[in-house]
């Protein structure tokens, strides 16, 4: 039963399409990563899951919240429901919370919002939920200003502010990429363990795929505002089959082979474009090594095909490699899905070196 | 808002995040597997980041432990240090004291008329000398400064009790409600504040009330102002963002996150404003538009001494004295404390 519900979520800025027809579901308990590039539209995915979009960004589409729909929901309910069924993690603890309050307080605030709780009992609690979140000596944590603590130390208190009224999900936008790599893994553990304890879903935004594949069971890869891949953490991290999850993947392990890195790190050529200058079609086909002529039209989300492909040298023009019926719409369940004509099938690893340049040139 | 797409494209250059290694592995090359440098500080037992740095040797930030005490110490030396803040703090105090004193205590009744010793200069018995009505100077300088100070506050409580909440509406909703609001401050702006307090005057009369009411609605528009700029930069602050994510309401944010961060600013306004007012209460006096005889005020001395020029020079000369000295001082005052605010921010 999925708890979170995105059906072809789509936000234009004045005409500017930056996400298109976004559709998954979160399911209770579930752990979903989302990866992609900076500027693929993550965050203002997750931004218009919580109705927090303003400036004149639009959403159109469904988000389902237990059922609920969230979308055109009136700001009241909305406020309602945030922080209490649905929390968010951000990615700057530096600036996520107000310089002028003590930690205590603004930790506190959410229960005394949504639970009605007194200023003494909204303190009690802060003390025991930063005390969850491993601060050292929570009483006198509770009465320091944000500037006292350290980004890690702040990123718990986050955390202790998303868990404070049990959601049923949480969205944690980049969690540790602020943060010192010392202090990232710990901070990911307290996560870990706080979303096992709470038993909520976790809705984790990132492009660190280590992390992706610790914390996940199921991936979906973002690219130009589209979803280009879903599955299970398992078979999108071992036998990617969009052309860009297996660059991202490529890029990622670089290092990690034996330590040393051999050469030139990889890199994907080119740069993400700025929102609105995405080729027409597939998103990725400018950078794309595997593109083909079919690559002008947007491929549609299919499972992935079973079988060996064709070489990259004689694709399949024209239908989409279709070897088992999607299961539904594909988006909820862990089918592993591919919005491309010309998928990669070889071994990650042989492909891999072939298809991604060596020093982005 | 800075999830924008292209703003993350802008930050992150080219795809070059991408090429960044697993957590794990960057800091320590030599270390195989996944776990790195946190996987020691694991190993070892330690729980806080802090005492892991401490223990390698590494500097860290400082958790806090130096306790308050030391940063209200700091902040007090940061004022003190502050020679606007200290010298404008001085008078406008001396000043406060000075009214509060003529409530219960002046050498000589402020109105009391005595023709023996009309326009006497300065001797031991009126310090400052005797006006053409025989009225102790000394006397009428310090009963002013309740006029001055009761047009000032409750002019500059006008502006900020209207100004404020209008700027903090116009910040918070954009488009029709927003603009509506800007565009009558601009014009309350634009129409000339002397010319409201001379329309004010011929409906209600010259008096105490005039002047408030028309150096109060004058300086509405830059409370407007002031306001939504400062309030729009800390709504498009992500702890606002972060309040909104846990269900505040648009209304608890403003009270809650949006004054606190603005205060500061909005004190320091109101005390530069406090001395545009006293200048504004005084030249309205002068024109005859404000406080009326025989109500002593600076206003209303200067032009009672402008008669006798040639008499005595002096009966002007302390009434201008006392205006300068008072706007200097709240001046010096609003300067000091933004700039201590800036050196507190820029820390």
């Amino acid at each position: 039963m999925a708890v979170l519900s995105v059906r072809d979520l789509t936000i234009t800025n004045r005409g500017t399409t930056l996400v298109s027809g976004v559709s998954f579901d979160v399911d209770a308990g579930e752990r979903v990563g989302l990866i992609g590039e900076s500027g693929s539209g993550k965050s203002l995915t997750a931004l218009a899951t919580m109705g927090l979009l303003s400036g004149g960004i639009t959403a159109s589409g469904h988000v389902e919240l237990e059922g609920e729909e969230l979308l055109g929901l009136n700001e009241s309910r909305l406020c309602e429901l945030r922080g209490d069924r649905i929390a968010m993690i951000f990615q700057e603890p530096m600036t996520a919370l107000n310089p002028t309050k003590r930690i205590g307080a603004q930790v506190g605030e959410t229960l005394r919002v949504h639970r009605g709780l007194s200023r003494r009992a909204a303190a009690a609690a802060a003390v025991e939920l930063l005390a969850r979140v491993e601060l050292p000596d929570p009483h006198r944590y509770a009465r320091l200003y944000p500037h006292e603590l350290s980004g890690g130390q702040r990123q718990r208190v986050m955390m202790a502010i998303a868990i404070s009224c049990d959601p049923v999900v949480i969205l944690a936008d980049e969690p540790t990429t602020a943060l010192d790599v010392t202090v990232q893994r710990r901070v990911l553990d307290l996560l870990d363990r706080l979303v096992d304890e709470e038993g909520c879903a976790l809705l984790l935004i990132t492009h660190d795929l280590a992390v992706v594949s610790e914390m996940c069971d199921r991936v979906v890869t973002m690219y130009g505002g589209h979803i280009v891949e879903s599955g299970s953490a398992n078979d999108m991290l071992n036998a990617p089959r969009h052309p860009y999850t297996e660059a991202l993947l490529l890029t990622s392990r670089a290092v990690s082979v034996d330590g040393v890195a051999s050469g030139l790190l990889p890199s994907i050529a080119g740069s993400v474009p700025a929102a609105g200058n995405f080729p027409h079609g597939c998103p990725f086909r400018d950078r794309c090594e595997h593109a083909i002529g079919a690559c002008v039209e947007m491929p549609p989300m299919v499972s992935a095909p079973i079988v060996a492909a064709p070489m990259v040298g004689a694709p399949m023009v024209g239908a989409p490699m279709v070897s088992a019926p999607m299961a539904g719409d594909g988006v909820g369940s862990t089918v592993h899905a591919v919005a491309c004509w010309n998928p990669v099938c070889e071994k990650p690893e042989m492909s891999a070196r072939e298809q991604v340049s060596a020093n982005g040139d | 808002m800075s999830q924008s797409p292209a703003e993350d494209t802008h930050r992150s250059g080219s795809g070059s995040q991408l090429g960044k290694a697993p957590a794990g592995e960057a800091g320590v090359p030599g270390v195989s597997g996944t776990r790195g440098v946190s996987g020691v500080a694991e190993a070892s037992g330690v729980r806080d980041a802090a005492e892991f740095a401490d223990g390698v040797g590494l500097v860290v930030e400082s958790d806090g432990s130096e306790g308050r005490a030391e940063v209200r110490r700091s902040r007090w030396r940061l004022w003190l240090r502050n020679p606007s803040l200290v010298i404008g703090g001085t008078i406008v105090a001396i000043v406060v004291v000075v009214a509060l004193l003529s409530l219960v205590w002046t050498p000589y009744a402020p109105n009391a008329v005595n023709p023996a010793i009309r326009l006497a200069g300065p001797s031991a018995s009126h310090l400052l000398g005797t006006d053409e009505y025989g009225r102790d100077v000394l006397s009428r300088l310090m009963a002013s400064a309740q006029v001055t100070l009761y047009v000032g506050v409750i002019s500059v409580l006008i502006a900020v009790g209207v100004g404020v909440p209008a700027g903090l509406l116009a910040a918070q909703r954009s488009g029709f409600v927003s603009q509506l609001v800007l565009r009558i401050a601009d014009i309350v702006y634009g129409f000339p504040a002397l010319l409201a307090a001379i329309v004010l005057a011929a409906a209600i009369g010259a008096s105490k009330t005039t002047v408030t009411l028309a150096v109060g609605i004058a300086y509405i528009p830059v409370f407007v102002r002031v306001t939504r700029s400062n309030a729009l930069v800390v709504l498009s602050s992500e702890y606002v963002l972060a309040a909104r994510a846990y269900g505040r309401r648009p209304l608890a944010i403003l009270r809650r996150h949006v004054v606190p961060n603005i205060a500061t600013t909005m004190i320091a306004q109101m005390s530069l404003l406090f001395s545009l007012a006293v200048l504004a209460e005084a030249a309205l006096d002068y024109l005859g538009l404000g406080t009326t005889a025989p109500t002593a005020s600076w206003g209303t001395m200067l032009q009672d001494g402008q008669n006798y020029l040639g008499n005595d020079v002096l009966l002007t000369i302390w009434p201008s004295l006392a205006v300068f000295i008072c706007v200097l001082g709240f001046s010096l005052l609003g300067e000091g404390i933004s700039e201590t605010r800036d050196a507190r921010s820029r820390r």
